[in-house]
This record gives structure tokens, sequence and C-alpha cells, in this order.
């Protein structure tokens, strides 16, 4: 498929007193259209530097970004505002004018558009409609909720009708159940509009709610892409694996007991697998964790079990769920 | 005491202390609100980070702050001369006052767009907003609160040194201040001038802050 967003060789360094700091380090991935595409990653790993380039908020070091084939690094400073009433960005923290109205707020971008003002008032108001704020209006931003902010702040994203969704820690100041109805909103965007959604979040729940690919980014590097099913079953680099498993148990390091991690989808489920291996070495495993999550709608299985100490037997009960196509991994010094 | 003339003089000059500061204020913000716009937007941390321009501004702000404005008010007397025709009475003060208040100005217009959240700005910037709009429709407007609050101050302060200015001829209360309690040792009038002088800075600045909570949409 022809990428809708490609970022090539993208390095952003700030210079500072105290030294240079290289936040983004030679970057390349592809964002189809229509894609929930999330990059995840702890705090300092460099995805707000990352996504504030996407929309060149940041002015990259070197590298290119190319949005429908065009490159944002090559437009004038004309042109690029053009092209950012292409790429909305909702943030953390809402971002809100906060001596205007929410509607005055959702008609801003509009303004900026120099679209006339009788038009904007009828746009905002069913976009209002859409995020469920309509009875708001005349409400002022400190007048709301955090979580009605963010719908404000969608609202206002949406007015401009962009192809692109930026969305930076958009639900990190938010609390649980806020955050499900926030995350809800975007993927009925994003079928509703067609609209190309870029996530960033330190949050593997978030990935696993609403995402379909995923970029895992620590100290600046990108360590692995794929979708998010990929990175559930068979995470390959450390840093995706820690970011798997802190969604997991806190298990503390056993001595001389070897532990793996099972993953299974919903369909394979069916079989009473610990009971057959169990029945089949005659030597009991210890099921030390296990939950179901919910990826792309598709139920996700995952265990973490402690393996017989006879290395033999581990071994042939490892090759046994391979043969069963499950997913199995070693689970190696992990302390949650 | 006060008698009618007397009266009638004291009302005068308290005609007189409003037209100076309020002409001054008004002068002095047609100057320093753009200066302090330009520093603001210059700075480095400013949506247009412009060093030279920057440099040269804060130069010329802190110079003239630092001249002490009884100072000024001598100083500038070739340019009031220039521009009012005398250099002394009511209108010949607004000259000084407004070179004054200008960059006095400046510096709080500049401290109170430095206020605006930086996200506030970063939304703009990512909505494809110019310069322009982002001063007129996200820096001031969003500072709007604290701008009053500027003026406010910038009143206050623009109406002692217009009582300053009443040393040298300049007129109003404060002229009336020195020549009645000064020079005559008629402590009375002089006592009632000061009187006056003090209402005047409570009702502006009680104005001024109704004004800014009023129009302030944050807090409810």
């Amino acid at each position: 498929m022809e990428a809708f967003i490609r970022v090539e060789n993208l390095c952003k360094t700030f210079y500072s007193k105290n030294g240079q700091v290289e936040a983004v380090k030679d970057i390349s991935f592809e964002i189809g259209k229509g894609d929930i595409f999330g990059i995840i990653g702890l705090s300092g790993a460099g995805k707000s530097t990352l996504v504030r380039c996407l929309n060149l908020l940041e002015k990259p070091s070197s590298g290119k970004i190319y949005v429908g084939g065009r490159s944002l690094t090559d437009l004038s400073e004309r042109e690029l505002r053009g092209a950012r009433r292409n790429i909305g960005m909702i943030f953390q923290h809402f971002n809100l004018l906060m001596q205007r109205n929410v509607i005055d707020n959702v008609c801003f971008p509009l303004e900026i558009a120099g679209v006339k003002r009788s038009v904007a008032r009828k746009r905002a108001m069913e976009l209002l409609e859409t995020v469920g704020l309509a009875e708001k209006a005349k409400a002022y931003p400190a007048q709301l909720s955090g979580g009605q902010k963010q719908r404000v702040a969608i609202a206002r994203v949406l007015a401009a009708n962009p192809e692109i969704l930026l969305c930076d820690e958009a639900t990190s100041a938010l609390d649980p159940q806020t955050t499900k109805s926030i995350l809800a909103l975007l993927k009925e965007i994003n079928q509703k509009y067609g609209i190309t959604i870029v996530v960033i979040t330190h949050e593997m729940a978030v990935v696993q709610e609403i995402c379909s690919h995923v970029a895992v980014l620590e100290h600046g590097r990108l360590e692995e892409t794929g979708t998010v099913e990929e990175l559930f079953r068979s995470p390959r680099t450390e840093a995706a694996k820690r970011l798997v498993l802190k969604g997991s148990a806190h298990i503390k390091a056993m001595e001389g007991s070897r532990r793996i991690r099972v993953t299974f989808s919903g369909h394979s489920a069916f079989e009473p697998i610990i009971g057959n291996i169990t029945l089949e070495y005659g030597t009991p495993v210890n099921i030390l964790y296990a939950d179901t999550k919910t990826i792309n709608g598709n139920a996700e299985g995952e265990m973490i079990l402690q393996l017989p100490s006879s290395e033999e037997i581990a071994d042939k009960m490892v090759q046994y769920l391979k043969d069963k196509n499950l997913g199995v991994e070693e689970v190696e010094d992990y302390v949650g | 005491m006060l008698d009618k003339t007397t009266i009638l003089m004291l009302l005068e000059g308290t005609g007189a202390t409003l037209y100076m500061t309020l002409v001054s204020t008004l002068f002095g913000y047609v100057l320093g609100l753009p200066m302090g716009v330009v520093l603001a937007v210059t700075d480095r941390e400013g949506i247009r980070p412009n060093k030279a321009v920057y440099k040269v501004l804060d130069f010329i702000t802190n110079v003239i702050r630092s001249v002490p404005f009884l100072i000024l008010l001598i100083l500038v007397i070739p340019l009031t001369k220039a521009i009012v025709g005398k250099s002394y009475g009511s209108s010949a003060t607004i000259v000084p006052l407004v070179i004054a208040a200008a960059p006095f100005i400046a510096r709080m217009v500049e401290s109170s767009l430095k206020e605006v959240d930086k996200g506030v700005v970063e939304a703009a910037q990512s909505m494809g907003a110019g310069v322009f709009t982002i001063i007129w429709k996200v820096l001031l407007a969003e500072a709007r609160t604290s701008l009053l609050v500027g003026v406010t101050i910038a009143v206050g302060t623009i109406l002692g040194y217009s009582a300053m200015a009443g040393t040298v001829g300049g007129g109003g209360l404060g002229d009336i201040a020195v020549r009645y309690g000064y020079y005559r040792y008629q402590s009375d009038i002089m006592i009632v001038t000061i009187v006056i002088l003090v209402v005047l800075v409570q009702i502006l600045q009680g104005l001024g802050m109704m004004l800014s909570k009023k129009l302030d949409r944050r807090a409810k």
C-alpha cells in the first residue's frame, strides 16, 4: 500500500548551554491512509519531539517528511501554514483559548482559514453535536471537565477538515473512564471521516484499545514497528518486551525457575492446553499470571507460566506450545 | 479656607491632572503596546525570535527607564517645545510623560504576553495561524486580563509622575500642592490636593480591577 505519511531518516538535536540532546535519532517509518498509528515510549523517549516534527512545529535537524507524496520540509512558510490546516493536533493539556467560549474555540481554525462567520458557526455547532457537547456551546473552557475540554479540542480540530490528526498524549491527563470515551470518539472519527490518526502515548492500554499499527520508541531511536497484534504476540526488541510486559503481572524474579509468556488469540483458546501439557508430561506448570485483552476488537490472551525445573521437560513443553501455534517467549529477569 | 476661587482652582487642577494622566496613558500605549508586542514576539522563546531586534528594543527601554523622571522632564524640553510650542503647562507635560511611560508600558505588555500559555500558541500554530493572527487573536486576546491590570498600574504611575511634573510648572494638582503647600506654607490646601490624588488613584485602580475581573473568563 502507498504510504500516506512517510518519515525518512528524521533527526532532531537540541542545542543548549549544557550540551546537545539528540531527541530523535535517524527515524524512518510509514503510515498508511486511514490507519490509527501509535507511537509508544516512556517519557523522554522522544515521542513528543517526533510528533511535533510531523507538522513541523519542531524543525527537524535533518531528514524528510512526506504527506501525501508532498515533502513538508521543502515548503515555504506560507505553504506550510496551508499544509498545517490539513494536519490537526490535540494535546495533553487541551490548549483551548481560555478567554473564548466553546463555540468560538471551535470556530477558531475557520477564522484562520477565512471562513465567513455565519458559515463557521453553523459548522462549529454541527461538530459540537458530533462530540456531544452542543449544550455547552456558550460555556467557557474553565467551566468544563477535562474530558469535555478534550471533546471541544477534538471538535475544534475537526473544523478545519483535516486528513491527519496528531494526538500528543491526548488522554494522559484524564481518568480511565474518560480516557475510554475519548478513545472511542477518536475511533469513531477515524471510521466516519477516514482521518489518519497518530497517537502518542506512554500507555500500552491506549495502543491496544485503538491503534492498528504501532512504533516503539526508546532513547530517541525507533526500536520496532508493526501491527499491534504482532507487537503483543511477539515483541522482538527489549524495549517492546518491557512495554508489553508492563501491562501484565508484577512478578518477582524467582530463583531457578524458567518462565515463559504464552499468547493466544480468541479462536485458539478452545483447547485446554495447560491441562494437556500437564497430563502429557506428568509434571504441573504454575500459572503466574493470565489475562485477556481486547486488541482491535479481538480477544487476545496472555499467560505467564513457571515451567518445571527439569530442563528436558521444560524444553518439550515449549515445543509443544509452539506446535500449537501459540506465541511463546522466554521471560528473563522480569520484575514488574 | 476653601473659598470659591480655591475650590475652582482645585477642580481645574483635578481636571488638568486627569487630562495629563489619561492622554499620556493613551499615547504611552500607542508607543508602548507595539514595543511590548515586538519584545515578546522577538524574544528567544517568542513566536518569531530575532536577537538583533530584541536587543535593540531591550536596550532602549532600559536606558529610558533608568533616567529619573525629573531629569527626563528637563532633558526633553527641546522636543516638547518642538511638539507643543511651549515647555510648561499640562499639554507640555504630556510629552515627557509619554516618553517615560512608553518603555515601562512596553515591559508590562511584554510580561503579560509571555504569561500566555505556550501550549495555546502552539495549538494556533498547528492550525496554520500566521504571526499576526497569533498576536491579535491569541496573545493579546488571552492576555487581556493581565493587560488591563497593567493599564491600571500604568495609570497610577503616570498620575504620580504628572504630580511630580508640577514642581517644574507642569500644571495640575501637583503644581497646586507645590505652589501652595511648599512655597506659601498653606499646608491645608496641600493636604486637600493629596486627598484628591488619593481618591483619584483609588477610583482609577478600582475601576481597572473591576473591569479586568469582569472580562476574565478563566475562573467561574
